[in-house]
């Protein structure tokens, strides 16, 4: 497919600009020797080249995406009408306080709502996306330890199954990171936890259920050690989904938490972003909370607020898009979604184990892992194989590959807002790759067919980089 | 109650028994019974799409829409083509997740190289990243990459604006860097200063400007350049992309690292986010930048594609040695400022760059006229400070006429900003206001 440069004509253009009503005045300093090389394309040929590029992208509109740990849910066509009225999206940041009245009560009413649902007392939104809310929940755990004079504790506490960004996260924040074990169930190792608390111990970072899609039955046993121990613990959001409205992180011993809007409250992932990633906090934390929000018709920062993360308050419009989610579902349908989230998850898992044995062979919560370690040594087809002859299926595949505790993982989120028929023609697909396997597995190793391209060489693209489009070769004509 | 579950009560009762639960209890049992939220969660319950719609709808009336807008301070109200929207909403691009499966997402990954390469076109850099989360916390994430053993310190000029500031220091309070701000003399950095500091400071990992700087002024990015590498140091520049249609590129400048934020691109106002993050940086940085990466292979068949790559700096492969832990970012807002871009050109760039200057340079010398002294006699782009009696009784009168004035500084400056949008007849009633009041 052409490169929207290649498609590029000196001289055509859009005509979007008036002449200037006042004397032309350019700065007296130095100006660009050269215009930048963007495209000169008429409106018609741009709106053909997106809508090709549209066609070779995939949304959840286009079909199941059972991605785990990522709630691809449906992104509902009312939020974007509500995150497009020019009430909202005509608001200059620096307004006075008095005429920003509807964005405040918007934030307001969603703080309240979200704070209800993790039983947090205070929340920011400043944080632009998951990751984003976890560096600043360790920001908070980092100050409130600093305000106690008790600058020993360097360590913060991650089990082995945690995605990624809480390690991350945790070194960003100044931390040493100090993997634990998880035990044969899946979960956290108690001797393994109990053996690296101690008085360097600043938090614990858990997401439970966690990312095999189990509940730690041991939660309230966990965050009593650690606060015994003089640290804090911090909830990722990332899975809240599986028991939103039946389990609140506030009621089992979290202090600080993170939410992911663009996953459990349906707004869209957009491509990678913009999200949102709330962090919210119980009472002792809320003096450090960052940023600035209204307050009685004042703009204000927590007195001993760590700072912001970002130049204003957050993705407000994101916000805008859960808000409306959270409207229409309502109290009494909010533990519906976490109810037939966990449903869809176990009937996939219960009519697959079969033929892919499941990492934990118990109840699941809201996704659930797949080993396809004995599949990879048997018949030399790898988790990757299974993923991409699922694309000829019309299917997303699934999380690969994670969590890193499990061999060959195939990780499965089905989310709530899938029908029953959608759930059994995935689990077909399945079962069907996997007589693929047993009849001819070099074929499934040579998926996928049907896309519009073939397995890609990313070893070549890392070795020699090419990030740029490269004009001289458009000269050269 | 409102929901999107498409399977009836009946539906999933029956799939429940079909996978051995009784009821909704069973399937969650296993939950300890200490854990479990027994009361009723208090706020309102569910309602239909229509009456949602009038409650968000009554909070936008809520607010106070200004149609005329003279404030700018790192959001900036500028034309959105009617293509931006149009385009970037289509729901394969809004409803896709993270082109990790690149067999299925050459689109969003073709669109993402694209926008890499105009914004190596706009800041003269060879490397530009996918976008982060907004200009504040992509300059937070810029310094970081100028970290290493023996550079530690941050240096970063008073005339950066301090939302920009305030992030970059809250970053630094995680990572343990020390940030030393360089004080500024008539509006810009104060380069005897900034020299002695630097030269002073072994330490010293990177200097941090801004381009045209908080109070509108373009400064002088060559000489600064020269000092901040003459010590050994890295420039960073925080850029405003439409000033870049007509400024000398950070590339021609010689700075290491460009971030900025993207938001004037076709993003609207949209009370503060979401914006767009933009890190650029020359090619011996490319393993330091900070976020995801497209780049262009080819396919099993020899066919031209695009996947993430040198994902190695990541945090899903390094976990706590990674550069950083981003992973979502702002890819619809990066789509957005490439339709931006792709509509408008080069002209059209150029043409946005020269109305915003030459406008704001109207708007100062009416407001002269009328009687406001402007703080500072430099060079600026399209926003600029004057001195006001009592800029409280200013701003309030423009408010009644339906204008947001200019951002209200300390001892009673105002910055203001004029762009595209600004008519003629609009600037000189904001002059006649400033008549009428004083």
């Amino acid at each position: 497919m052409k490169l929207i440069f290649e498609r590029s004509v000196p001289g055509r253009g859009q005509d979007i600009f008036p002449e200037c009503d006042v004397d032309i005045r350019l700065p007296e300093t130095p100006l660009r020797e050269e215009a930048p090389k963007l495209p000169e394309i008429s409106e018609n040929e741009m709106g053909r080249h997106y809508t090709q590029l549209a066609k070779e992208a995939r949304g959840v509109n286009d079909g199941f995406y059972p991605l785990g740990s990522c709630t691809m849910k449906h992104n509902p066509r009312i939020n974007e009408a509500m995150a497009s009225l020019p009430g909202f999206t005509n608001v200059h940041p620096l307004q006075p306080a008095d005429t920003v009245k509807g964005c405040t009560e918007a934030i307001d009413t969603l703080r309240n709502i979200l704070c209800e649902i993790t039983g947090m007392d205070d929340m920011t939104f400043q944080p632009a996306a998951g990751a984003h809310g976890e560096f600043t929940g360790l920001l908070l755990i980092k100050a409130y330890h600093k305000s106690r004079g008790d600058e020993g504790r360097t360590e913060i506490i991650v089990p082995d199954s945690a995605h990624g960004t809480n390690p991350a996260s945790a070194a960003m924040a100044g931390y040493k990171v100090v993997e634990i074990k998880s035990n044969d169930h899946g979960t956290i190792d108690m001797d393994d936890l109990k053996a690296h608390l101690g008085p360097q111990t600043a938090g614990l970072m858990l997401t439970n259920p966690n990312t095999v899609g189990l509940f730690d039955e041991n939660i309230m046993e966990i965050t009593r050690l650690v606060h015994e121990a003089g640290g804090l613990c911090y909830y990722d959001g990332a899975n809240l989904n599986a028991v939103i409205g039946m389990v609140r992180p506030g009621d089992i011993g979290f202090d600080v938490i993170h939410l992911n809007l663009h996953k459990t409250f349906s707004t869209p992932h957009g491509g990678g972003g913009p999200g949102s990633g709330p962090c919210g906090c119980k009472d002792f934390l809320a003096k450090f909370l960052p940023g600035k929000r209204v307050i009685d018709g004042e703009y204000t920062q927590a007195p001993e607020s760590i700072g912001c993360v970002t130049g204003f308050y957050g993705n407000f419009l994101v916000m805008v898009r859960a808000l409306t989610y959270l409207l229409f579902n309502g109290s009494d349908g909010v533990p519906e979604l976490a109810k037939n989230a966990v449903l869809n998850a176990n009937y996939m898992q219960e009519k697959l184990k079969d033929l892919y044995p499941v990492a934990y062979d118990t109840t699941c919560m809201h996704e659930f892992v797949m080993s396809l370690e004995s599949i990879h040594k048997e018949k030399n087809v790898s988790a990757l194989d299974v993923a991409k002859a699922l694309l000829d299926f019309g299917i997303h595949p699934p999380t690969m590959y994670f969590p890193l505790i499990v061999d060959e993982a195939l990780m499965v989120e089905p989310t709530e807002t899938e029908s029953r028929e959608v759930l059994d023609n995935a689990i077909a697909a399945f079962r069907a790759i996997y007589k693929k396997i047993i009849e001819s597995p070099e074929s499934v190793a040579a998926s996928p067919v049907t896309t519009p391209i073939k397995r890609l060489d990313e070893v070549g693209a890392a070795r020699h980089p090419i990030l740029k489009y490269d004009f001289s070769g458009e000269k050269a004509e | 109650m409102g929901t999107y579950i498409p399977n009836t009560k009946e539906e999933q009762l029956k799939m429940l028994h079909e996978i051995g639960y009784k009821d909704f209890d069973d399937l969650f049992k296993h939950i300890p019974e200490e854990a479990r939220f027994k009361g009723t969660l208090n706020f309102p319950k569910g309602k239909s799409e229509c009456e949602v719609s009038a409650i968000v709808s009554g909070m936008a009336d809520d607010n106070k829409v200004f149609h005329k807008i003279f404030r700018g301070a790192g959001a900036y109200n500028h034309y959105v083509p009617a293509t931006v929207n149009a385009i970037a909403n289509k729901e394969e691009f809004l409803t896709a997740y993270t082109p990790y499966q690149a067999e299925i997402s050459q689109g969003i990954l073709q669109s993402i190289f694209e926008y890499q390469t105009m914004i190596c076109e706009l800041t003269g850099m060879d490397i530009s990243n996918a976008s982060l989360y907004d200009g504040a916390s992509a300059a937070a994430e810029a310094c970081a990459m100028t970290h290493d053993r023996k550079h530690s310190t941050i240096y970063i000029s008073h005339a950066v604006d301090h939302r920009v500031r305030e992030v970059v220091d809250t970053y630094s309070f995680g990572r343990n860097t020390k940030v030393v701000v360089v004080p500024e003399v008539d509006g810009e950095t104060d380069l005897k200063a900034l020299k002695e500091m630097l030269e002073g400071d072994p330490s010293a990992a990177c200097f941090l400007m801004q381009y045209p700087n908080f109070n509108g002024i373009v400064e002088d990015a060559d000489q600064i350049a020269s000092i901040v590498h003459g010590a050994g140091a890295q420039l960073i520049m925080s850029v405003n992309p439409i000033a870049l249609g007509l400024l000398k590129t950070p590339g021609e400048i010689g700075a290491d690292i460009v971030c900025g934020e993207g938001q004037p691109l076709g993003l609207g106002l949209g009370y503060g986010g979401p914006y767009l993050g933009i890190l650029a940086c020359t090619k011996k940085n490319m393993r330091k930048i900070i976020g995801r990466l497209v780049g262009e292979t080819t396919d099993s068949q020899g066919e031209r594609g695009f996947v993430l790559t040198l994902q190695a700096r990541e945090q899903h492969i390094r976990r706590d040695k990674a550069s950083s832990n981003v992973c979502s970012n702002q890819a619809q807002c990066a789509l957005k400022a490439s339709i931006y871009l792709a509509t408008v050109g080069p002209n059209g760039l150029k043409q946005a760059a020269t109305l915003c200057t030459s406008k704001a340079h109207y708007l100062a010398e009416q407001l002269e006229k009328a009687g406001l002294k402007l703080t500072y006699d430099k060079e600026f782009f399209h926003e600029f400070v004057t001195d006001c009696p009592d800029s409280g009784k200013l701003l309030a009168a423009l408010e009644e006429k339906g204008i947001l004035g200019g951002l209200p500084l300390e001892d009673g400056r105002i910055l203001w900003c004029a762009t595209e949008l600004c008519t003629k007849e609009d600037m000189d009633e904001v002059a006649a206001t400033v008549k009428e009041v004083f």
